[in-house]
């Protein structure tokens, strides 16, 4: 075993302890939003697209490395916005949809 | 390694702290939103900083072609589709976002192996097990997703009734021997890219033949699976590309989709690998005839149930995956409104698996306006629904059945909400189909019990114009 793959392996074995102290206290109320703002987040797989862009050479390559850049940008910004979209939903008071802001500094 | 490239290094880091952080603030509504924020910011600096890196190494005119042409199309159709899905979509979306996800993993793989093929020395071993690793995970997640989404949308070549493939269970081993025995001779025989796109070919084909069983109602479970394959997949492009920022991302996804998926199976009391190789068979909405041995059922006419709610102190709603099928959230919530103006306290009572995914109920609630303090999640809400004057059932079946209370059935043991408990009840309900565990719900014999026999949406709509005439 290389070096730099022990490290790797101790970060990959890390981070999972952590997504699994993280994960465990969300409240089921917010289990869809959750699962939609991991999904965005493994749109990280756009960085190693990109990377693996600039090392193309060959026609092949350069498709590949274009069809992985479009997915994963797609799985990134659809994955934000879409969340987004939900969590701004999530409002303490029923108030009427807009204007949001005044509404809930009026009910107090 | 020079000051740019540490700064590069760090700037990950910052986005992978980014996404640590998010997701904490998550814990809640009050500050989930900003936390997604956050998580994008990180992705936003990490990707940056990737950027600045390319720049830096001198990448040519065609890459960064690709780059930008690629990120306005996959960007752009994911903005369009995010803006505009509904929310009652939301569990196919979040499908096809992990089937374009896992597929760029799958090629970050594939990439990385012909590179390695046409070089002239053999490949590391190591590299080689993290490539197949990717490529199969990548691959699986890509087609199973697909599949997952198109059963979901209610696609003709993927119905969402679990599909049996002839031989299934030969079919799904077969396939695994041939990934394995090509893995095989591609760690200790020889280097061989013909072999790589047969494990390719195998992991879709086996992708498809995992998930076509698979009913409409289990769908949440195995896109929660799903999800967190992929972000195992991008963990193994990032030890295949030797890049962190890919492993922690992933990681972190890999564990809480893990997490995820088993809260959603325990909450239907049953295993993911239960789910996996395919249940109770028959799949949502397998309609029985009525039990007459439990008792006889009383039928409720619109009017009197509005006269019920109309004067009750306290209304616990308990809405179900029919209220998410019949879109009726904001029918639901107008009754809500109508009875509050009357000075009736209403919560309303989620179980963990209600809607089409976990917390799905939530949303769509959240989307008609209902503010979240109402919604009360199962342990805070059962204590209280022994106070309530009426409890209203929309669409709920399996999840109030006190047989579950009881052992020797197929429900048995699932946590439920105390609907019984309540003073009165009722049900609003098509018919007296039988709900996913296929048995009759006792609940709908209850002498406490009426039954409003309407499509939710239509039901509600009912009661509505009812209580404004009390």
């Amino acid at each position: 075993m290389t070096d730099p793959l022990l490290t790797n392996f101790i970060i990959f074995v890390l981070a999972i302890l952590c997504g699994f102290a993280v994960i465990s206290k969300v409240p089921a109320t917010l289990h869809t939003p959750l699962m939609s703002g991991a999904n965005s987040i493994h749109g990280i797989v756009l960085v190693g697209s990109m990377l693996i862009a600039t090392s193309a050479r060959d026609p092949l390559g350069y498709g590949i490395a274009a069809i992985a850049v479009a997915f994963s940008a797609m799985n990134v910004v659809g994955g934000y916005v879409v969340t987004d979209r939900m969590l701004q939903m999530f409002r303490k008071r029923g108030a009427p949809a807009r204007p949001a802001d005044a509404a809930e500094r009026s009910e107090g | 390694m020079d000051a740019i490239d540490v700064l590069v290094r760090l700037a990950w880091l910052a986005g992978a702290v980014g996404f640590v952080i998010g997701l904490i603030r998550m814990n809640s509504p009050a500050t989930a939103r900003n936390g997604n924020l956050l998580s994008a910011a990180g992705m936003a600096v990490a990707i940056g900083a990737t950027g600045i890196l390319i720049i830096r190494a001198g990448g040519d005119a065609t890459a960064w072609l690709i780059i930008a042409a690629g990120i306005l199309l996959g960007g752009g159709l994911g903005l369009y589709t995010a803006r505009t899905v509904a929310m009652t979509a939301m569990p196919q979306l979040v499908s096809l976002f992990n089937a374009v996800g896992g597929g760029a993993a799958a090629l970050i793989g594939i990439d990385e192996y012909i590179r390695l093929v046409n070089s002239p020395e053999a490949a590391p071993f190591t590299t080689t097990i993290f490539v197949v690793l990717d490529i199969v995970i990548g691959s699986v997640t890509f087609s199973g997703s697909l599949i997952a989404s198109g059963k979901l949308m209610g696609l003709s070549i993927t119905p969402s009734r679990p599909v049996m493939v002839p031989g299934g269970q030969l079919v799904t081993i077969a396939l695994a021997a041939i990934v394995v025995a090509s893995a095989g001779y591609l760690f200790f025989v020889e280097d061989s890219l013909a072999l790589m796109f047969v494990i390719v070919a195998a992991s879709l084909v086996f992708g498809i033949t995992m998930t076509l069983p698979i009913g409409g109602a289990d769908m949440p479970v195995v896109i929660s699976l799903l999800n967190s394959f992929t972000g195992t997949a991008v963990a193994m492009a990032g030890f295949v590309i030797d890049n962190v920022v890919l492993i922690i991302a992933g990681a972190l996804v890999g564990a809480s989709g893990a997490i995820l998926t088993k809260l959603m199976a325990d909450a239907m009391n049953r295993s993911v690998l239960n789910i996996m190789v395919g249940g109770f068979g028959g799949g949502e909405g397998t309609v029985g005839p009525a039990g007459s041995e439990g008792g006889t059922v009383r039928s409720i006419g619109v009017d009197d149930a509005a006269i019920q709610l109309a004067y009750a102190s306290s209304v616990i709603v308990v809405p179900g995956y029919g209220l998410a099928v019949a879109q009726a959230q904001h029918a639901v919530r107008e009754l809500a409104d109508l009875l509050e103006e009357r000075g009736v306290t209403v919560n309303y009572a989620i179980h963990p698996v209600a809607g089409r995914m976990p917390g799905h109920m939530n949303v769509l609630l959240a989307e008609a306006n209902v503010p979240y303090p109402q919604l009360r999640e199962m342990e805070d809400v059962n204590p209280e629904f022994e106070r309530a004057d009426v409890a209203l059932v929309v669409g709920a079946n399996d999840v109030t059945n006190p047989a579950a209370r009881r052992p020797g059935n197929p429900v048995s043991g699932m946590p439920i909400l105390d609907v019984d408990h309540a003073k009165s009840i009722i049900v609003i309900k098509r018919s007296m189909g039988r709900g996913y565990a296929g048995i009759d719900n006792e609940l709908y014999v209850n002498p406490k019990t009426g039954m409003l026999f309407a499509d939710a949406k239509q039901g509600l709509a009912d009661l509505v114009s009812a209580v404004k005439a009390v």
